[in-house]
C-alpha cells in the first residue's frame, strides 16, 4: 500500500510543477509553501481535476495518471477523498446528504448511505447538525463535515487542502488536535498541503517544502526544521515545537526541561514558539524572562541574512541570529551557553 | 414611501441606531430613485390607461363569454407546455454554451438570440418554411407520419417555444457561467459521474436561474402573437390565444380587445406571483 | 422562389407599422397630368394598396419634384383607428367604406369620401392546385386546408357575404389577421385554398399561385374610397395625390394591379 507520484504539470511558459512524491499507507506527507508554490496544483493533479503534462501517479499499484502511456483515471473514479480548502459543501444539501453523496454516488441505497453518513457525522463530533444546511453551519462545524464527506467512503487517499485555513484561531487549535487524531487512525495515504508550518509540523510526518513548483528540501518536520537548507526554508519552517504535560503556566516536556508559560492550562498539550524568540547569552542572562536554560551549540547553519543555531540542552531549541551575533557570541559547534526566552512567546495549544 | 422615510432618517442622527438598519436597505440616493421612478411609471402607465379605458359595466358580461375562456385556456396551456420544451432543450443547450470550450461557441451564443432579433412574423414564416406542410422537414412529416404543424395546437405550442427559448438559454448560460464550478469538481472527487453532478449538483446550484429563466420564457411566449398567428393561424379553440384574440377584437371592438388585454394580465400576475413564492424565494433568499 | 423574400416582407410589412419597404416600382409611363404640389405628405392606405400605390408613387413624385409621398400600409381599420387617435396623415385610402364612415364620423374627412377603385375576391390556390380546388363548394370541404380573413376584417366580412350568397358553409383551418397573411400561407402550400382580393393574386407571382374566379351570380364587391383629412399637415399636396388617383393615369396604374376602375 503506497503512493508513487512524479508530478509534471506546465501552466503555461510562467510556472511548471515538478515534484516527486512517495508515501506509505497511514502516512501524512505535508506539502509546505507560500501561495504560488504549486501545492494545490500538486493535490488537483492527484485528485485527476488536473491531467499531467508528463510522469505518472500510481496508487497501491494502480496507476492513475500516465502521460507517457495516456492512461487517466478521472476524478470519480479515483479512490481518494478531498477536503477542499473552503470546504466546499453543497449548499443546498444538508449536512447529512453532504456526506451521504459519495456513497449515493457510488450506487449505495438512500437509506443505507444516510446511516453510514450519520455514523460519520457523529464520529466527528456533530451528529446533532445532520439536517443543517451548509450555511448554518459554523467553520468549524463545516470543516467536520467536509473531512466526514471525504472519508466516509473508505478512500485510500485522502487530499487535504489547507484545511484549516478558513478557520479562526481558536476554532483551529481544536480542529488541528481532532484532526490529528483522525489522521492517525486513518489507515491510507494523506497528502496535507498547507502554508502554515504549525500545521505542517503537528500533521505531517514527512514535509516537502515547495518553492516555484519545485521541492527544495524534505524531510522529517524536525529534519527540515532543524537543517534548513535556505533561508526560504529557514524562514518557512521555523518553530520550536514540544510536547508536554501542563499544570497552570507549567509545562514539563517529553523531551526533558520545563517551560514557564504567560496562559494557563492543563493536560497534554503543544508547545510552540519561533527561533527568532529565542536569544542567546554568553552567561546567564539577569532578566525578567521567565526561562532561561543552560544550551550548547549542536550546529550552525547560515542563509544570508539569518544564522540558525541548532542547541541540545533541556529543552533542544532552534534559534535564529543575525550573523552579526554570531561573531559577537563566537560560536561554533560546543560553545556553552545561555538560552533566554519571554513565557509571553509561547503558545500552548491542547494535544 | 418607505425611501422617503428612509431618506430623512440621517438628518435625526438620534434615531440612527435604531433605524440603520433600514436606512441601509432603503438608503438609495436621489439620481438613482429619480430615474428608478420614471422607469415604474413608463412601465406601469399604459396599464393604468388599459385599466381606465375598460368597459366595467359589462365586464363580467364579456367574460363569461365562452370564446374568452376558450382563448384564456389555450394560452395557459400552450404557454406552459412551449416554457416545459424550452426547459428540456433550453437547460442543456445552455449547459453546452457555458461549459463548452470548443472554438465558435461565441457564435453559437449568437445565434441562439436570432429569434429576439428577428421580427415575431418573420420568425413565424422561417418556421413555416421549414415546418410547414411544404417546408424542409415538414413534407416528411408530413410524407412519413401524416403529421402537420400548422393550424394545431402543436404548432402555437412549437412558434411559442421558438420565441421564447433565448430567454431560458440567457438566463441558464448566465447561471451556470456565474455558478461557481469547484463545485463540480467536489462532486468528481466524490465519484459521482458528469451526468449526476449535472443532476444533483449544478441544476440546484442554478436552480433560481433557471427559475427566473423559466418565468421569463412562460411570460413571453404567453404574450407572443406574430410567430404564431403566421405559423400555426388563427382559429379559435385549436390556436387562438390570447393576444391574437385581442388583436382581432382591435379591429372592430376595441372595448372587448381592452378587457381581453386585462384578463391576460390579471392572470398572468397571478401565476407569476404565486409562483414566485413557492418557488424562487426559497433558493434565492 | 425569386420573389419570395420581398413577397414575406411583405406580408410582414402589414404588421409592422411604419416598416417603409423599398418598392422596386414599376416602369414609368408618360404622362401629361401635372400640378405644383409640393412638400412631403403622408398617405394611409390599405395594405392591398401597397404594389399599386408604390408605383403611383414614383409617377407622381416624377410629375411632382418637389412632392415626397410617405406611405403607411396597414389594415384598413388599423388606419382608421390610428387617425381618429390623431396620427398625422394627409390622406385616407380606405379598403372598406365601413372604415372610411368611421374616420367620418369622428369629423376627421377633409371632405367627402370618392370611391376610387373597386376589388372582387378570388379563389386562391398554390400553384398547379394540387387539391383540385374548382370552385367555392371546395372552400366547404373539411379534408381541404383553408385558409380565410378573420370576420373582424374587411376581406373576412366580404368573405362572409360571398358564402352566404353561395349558400356554402366554409370549412377554414384558419382565420387571419389580413388578406396578405392569407395569400402567405396559399404561396407557400401550407393550406389547399384562400380567398383573397383578385389584386392580391394580380400582385402575386404567376409561378407560385393561381386565382379561380368566383361565379358572377355570388360576387361581392368591395368599394374602396378615397379623402383628404381634416387635419391635413399638407393638405393641398394631399388633395394632388387624390387627383392623381383619381385620374385616367392612377386608374390605369390600379387597373394593372387588378382593381376596378368602373365605380362610383
Amino acid at each position: 500500500m503506497s503512493l508513487h507520484a512524479e508530478l509534471t504539470v506546465d501552466r503555461g511558459a510562467r510556472f511548471t510543477l515538478n515534484l516527486g512524491l512517495t508515501a506509505e499507507s497511514g502516512e501524512t506527507i505535508g506539502l509546505l509553501g507560500p501561495n504560488g508554490a504549486g501545492k494545490s496544483t500538486a493535490l488537483r493533479a492527484l485528485a485527476g481535476l488536473l491531467a499531467l503534462s508528463s510522469g505518472r501517479i500510481e496508487l497501491d499499484g494502480q496507476v492513475l495518471d500516465d502521460a507517457a502511456a495516456d492512461e487517466f483515471v478521472p476524478p470519480e473514479r479515483r479512490p481518494a477523498g478531498v477536503v477542499f480548502q473552503d470546504y466546499l459543501l453543497f449548499p443546498h444539501l444538508s449536512a447529512l446528504d453532504n456526506v451521504a453523496f459519495g456513497l449515493r454516488a457510488r450506487g449505495m441505497d438512500r437509506r443505507s448511505a444516510r446511516q453510514r453518513a450519520q455514523t460519520w457525522l457523529r464520529r466527528v463530533g456533530i451528529g446533532d447538525h445532520a439536517r443543517s444546511r451548509p450555511r448554518a453551519l459554523s467553520g468549524g462545524q463545516a470543516q467536520r463535515v467536509a473531512l466526514a464527506r471525504a472519508l466516509v467512503t473508505d478512500p485510500r487517499l485522502l487530499l487535504l487542502d489547507e484545511p484549516l485555513a478558513a478557520l479562526d484561531a481558536s476554532t483551529r487549535i481544536e480542529v488541528r488536535s481532532e484532526l490529528r487524531h483522525h489522521l492517525a487512525d486513518y489507515p491510507g495515504t494523506t497528502v496535507l498541503v498547507t502554508h502554515d508550518p504549525l500545521d505542517a509540523m503537528v500533521l505531517a510526518d514527512r514535509l516537502l517544502v515547495l518553492e516555484g513548483g519545485h521541492v527544495v528540501q524534505q524531510g522529517t518536520p524536525t529534519e527540515v526544521a532543524h537543517h534548513p537548507r535556505s533561508d526560504y526554508v529557514a524562514q518557512l519552517v521555523g518553530v520550536n515545537l514540544y510536547r508536554g504535560t501542563s499544570r497552570g503556566t507549567t509545562v514539563d516536556l517529553t523531551t526533558g526541561g520545563t517551560l514557564t508559560t504567560a496562559t494557563r492550562s492543563d493536560g497534554d498539550v503543544l508547545v510552540a514558539f519561533g527561533p527568532t524568540a529565542v536569544s542567546l547569552h554568553r552567561t546567564q542572562p539577569d532578566s525578567s524572562a521567565r526561562n532561561t536554560w543552560p544550551v550548547q551549540v549542536h550546529s550552525l547553519e547560515g542563509h544570508g541574512t539569518i544564522t540558525r543555531v541548532q542547541l541540545t540542552g533541556h529543552p533542544d531549541v532552534l534559534a535564529d541570529i543575525t550573523p552579526a551575533a554570531v561573531t559577537d557570541l563566537d560560536l561554533e559547534p560546543g560553545t556553552p551557553l545561555w538560552a533566554e526566552l519571554k513565557a509571553t512567546e509561547i503558545r500552548t495549544y491542547p494535544a | 414611501m418607505t425611501t422617503t422615510q428612509a431618506r430623512a432618517t440621517p438628518a435625526r442622527p438620534q434615531a440612527r441606531s435604531r433605524r440603520s438598519r433600514a436606512r441601509r436597505a432603503g438608503g438609495l440616493p436621489a439620481v438613482l430613485v429619480l430615474p428608478a421612478l420614471a422607469g415604474l411609471a413608463f412601465l406601469i402607465v399604459p396599464l393604468a390607461g388599459l385599466i381606465v379605458a375598460a368597459p366595467w359595466p359589462t365586464l363580467l358580461e364579456r367574460l363569461a363569454d365562452p370564446a374568452v375562456l376558450g382563448a384564456l385556456r389555450l394560452s395557459l396551456v400552450a404557454a406552459s407546455a412551449a416554457t416545459v420544451v424550452c426547459l428540456v432543450c433550453g437547460v442543456p443547450l445552455a449547459w453546452v454554451l457555458a461549459r463548452s470550450e470548443l472554438p465558435g461557441m461565441r457564435v453559437v451564443r449568437a445565434l441562439v438570440t436570432v429569434p429576439l432579433v428577428l421580427p415575431p412574423v418573420v420568425g413565424g414564416v422561417a418556421l413555416l418554411l421549414v415546418l410547414g406542410r411544404n417546408g424542409l422537414i415538414g413534407q416528411y412529416l408530413e410524407a412519413w407520419f401524416g403529421f402537420s404543424l400548422p393550424f394545431t395546437t402543436a404548432g402555437v405550442i412549437v412558434a411559442e417555444a421558438f420565441v421564447a427559448m433565448p430567454f431560458l438559454v440567457i438566463s441558464v448560460d448566465g447561471a451556470l457561467r456565474g455558478a461557481d464550478r469547484r463545485y463540480e469538481e467536489a462532486a468528481a472527487t466524490l465519484g459521482a459521474s458528469r451526468w449526476l453532478t449535472f443532476r444533483r449538483v449544478t441544476l440546484p446550484l442554478v436552480a433560481p436561474g433557471i427559475a427566473a429563466g423559466a418565468v421569463l420564457c412562460w411570460a413571453r411566449a404567453l404574450g407572443e402573437f406574430g410567430a404564431t398567428i403566421t405559423f400555426a393561424g388563427n382559429f379559435p379553440g385549436e390556436t387562438q390565444t390570447m393576444p391574437l384574440a385581442v388583436y382581432l377584437a382591435l379591429q372592430t371592438d376595441p372595448d372587448a380587445a381592452i378587457v381581453l388585454s386585462l384578463v391576460l394580465f390579471a392572470v398572468s400576475v397571478m401565476v407569476l406571483a404565486s409562483l414566485r413564492d413557492k418557488w424562487i424565494s426559497p433558493n434565492a433568499a | 422562389m425569386r420573389r419570395r423574400p420581398g413577397r414575406l416582407l411583405g406580408a410582414g410589412s402589414v404588421l409592422l407599422l411604419g416598416l417603409a419597404g423599398c418598392g422596386d416600382g414599376g416602369a414609368g409611363t408618360q404622362r401629361e397630368w401635372q400640378s405644383s404640389a409640393s412638400g412631403d405628405i403622408t398617405v394611409f392606405a390599405a395594405a392591398s394598396l401597397t404594389e399599386a400605390f408604390k408605383e403611383i408613387e414614383q409617377a407622381f413624385e416624377e410629375a411632382n419634384p418637389g412632392a415626397d409621398l410617405q406611405f403607411n400600409f396597414a389594415g384598413s381599420s388599423t388606419l382608421s383607428r390610428q387617425i381618429n387617435q390623431g396620427a398625422p396623415a394627409d390622406v385616407f385610402a380606405s379598403a372598406s367604406p365601413k372604415q372610411m364612415q368611421k374616420v367620418v364620423d369622428a369629423d376627421n374627412a377633409g371632405g367627402d369620401p370618392t370611391v376610387f377603385v373597386a376589388n372582387k375576391l378570388q379563389i386562391v390556390v398554390p400553384e398547379g392546385n394540387p387539391a383540385n380546388v374548382t370552385g367555392l363548394a371546395d372552400l366547404g370541404k373539411q379534408e381541404l386546408d383553408i385558409a380565410l380573413c378573420a370576420e373582424e376584417v374587411p376581406c373576412g366580412d366580404l368573405s362572409q357575404t360571398v358564402f352566404e350568397a353561395a349558400g356554402i358553409t366554409p370549412s377554414p383551418d384558419t382565420l387571419e389577421q389580413d388578406v396578405k397573411a392569407v395569400l402567405t400561407k396559399v404561396t407557400l402550400g401550407e393550406t389547399d385554398a384562400g380567398l383573397v382580393y383578385r389584386t392580391d393574386v394580380a400582385a402575386a407571382d404567376e409561378a407560385e399561385v393561381d386565382g379561380i374566379d368566383l361565379p358572377a351570380a355570388v360576387e361581392a364587391v368591395n368599394e374602396y374610397p378615397i379623402v383628404t383629412l381634416a387635419e391635413a399637415p399638407n393638405a393641398e399636396t394631399g388633395q394632388a395625390f387624390v387627383d392623381y388617383v383619381l385620374s385616367d393615369e392612377g386608374k390605369a396604374v390600379l387597373e394593372d394591379y387588378g382593381f376596378g376602375t368602373d365605380v362610383g
